[in-house]
């Protein structure tokens, strides 16, 4: 089905890898530099976006299966939510990220900012693949000239 | 006044990206430039200083959004229909609206504006304090993730929302039709 293309073929390969470590950086190092959880999901899910998109659905659902998808959804608000639980177990107001290191609170914001965020990203990636796979798969394979 | 004129460069380019789309006919050629216009908002957003914001914009208008509007003219039609012939509601309507919203912007505060509403109230605070209070390089994260991580929780359950409305509609449709297809 995809014997043309071979320059988008290898750029993918290429691509793709990268585009997943910039998204690592974005969603860790957010706290340092421009983005943060939203913005590293969004890239995390365009790598596979792109993937699909010049690869086929098959190839990337073997990569990224549905029920991935449809589970991350859920689990990137559970970890957010779960980080508030936590802390109202142990007696600080919901989302007080003093809890995770009571003898210096700007640690514990590190790692209360660290966990929500990537409740934050693993959401997001999750809805926006499981978004495009809901799309795509509705969609008829559409030859070249057609567009 | 290189950033002045930056921003004129850039806001003549998103006019003329506007004019273009309002005048092709072909659908996939309008959704590539609306993904143009989003990544010259994007740089707009970077000369503002909202790297975040330009960030966003960059990766869902110009990344996400082209890629679900092809699928969606994948699905419908691949051409615009035309339009049989002048109408002038439609226009007069379009006038009445575009005057308004100008109207409306004169009463907006000037863009950095120290006596804003939006600089006079939390925002001092978080500025001053953010550094000890969370010890977080970028303030725009530790608003978002610390002081305002209520209302952060609220969007990742709008996201998670909207994620599981999709699916609904989509795929329920989807399985209706396989059982239309089974009865028959």
């Amino acid at each position: 089905m995809h014997e043309h293309h071979l320059i988008l073929r290898v750029v993918t390969k290429i691509v793709v890898g990268t585009i997943i470590l910039f998204a690592f950086y974005v969603q860790f190092h957010g706290d340092f530099s421009p983005g943060g959880g939203f913005q590293a999901g969004v890239i995390m899910a365009v790598a596979f976006i792109l993937y699909g998109v010049v690869f086929g659905l098959s190839k990337v659902k073997q990569v990224f299966p549905v029920w991935l998808a449809h589970k991350l959804m859920a689990l990137g608000v559970l970890i957010y939510a779960g980080t508030g639980l936590v802390s109202l177990f142990y007696g600080y107001p919901f989302l007080d990220y003093t809890v995770f290191d009571p003898e210096h609170p700007t640690h514990g914001q590190h790692w209360g900012i660290w966990l929500v965020e990537l409740g934050v990203g693993v959401t997001v990636s999750g809805v926006i693949v499981s978004i495009y796979y809901a799309f795509a798969s509705r969609t008829p394979h559409i030859s070249d000239e057609d567009w | 006044m290189i950033e002045t004129t930056i921003n004129i460069i850039l806001f003549v380019m998103l006019v003329v990206t506007a004019l273009a789309i309002i005048r092709m006919d072909k659908l996939f050629a309008v959704v590539m430039l609306s993904g143009v216009f989003s990544f010259l908002s994007a740089l707009l957003f970077i000369v503002m200083d909202a790297v975040d914001v330009a960030f966003t914009e960059a990766a869902v208008g110009a990344g996400i959004t082209t890629v679900l509007m092809l699928g969606t003219i994948a699905l419908t039609a691949r051409t615009q229909k035309k339009s049989p012939k002048f109408q002038l509601m439609p226009v007069l309507i379009i006038i009445i609206i575009g005057v308004a919203l100008i109207y409306g912007t004169m009463d907006m505060p000037n863009f950095g504006d120290l006596n804003s509403p939006a600089n006079t109230h939390v925002a001092a605070y978080y500025v001053s304090n953010s550094a000890t209070d969370i010890g977080v390089p970028n303030m725009v994260t530790g608003i978002l993730a610390s002081y305002r991580g209520f209302d952060t929780l609220g969007e990742v359950a709008v996201v998670f929302t909207a994620g599981v409305g999709v699916l609904v509609l989509l795929s329920g449709l989807a399985r209706r039709r396989r059982e239309d297809k089974e009865e028959l």
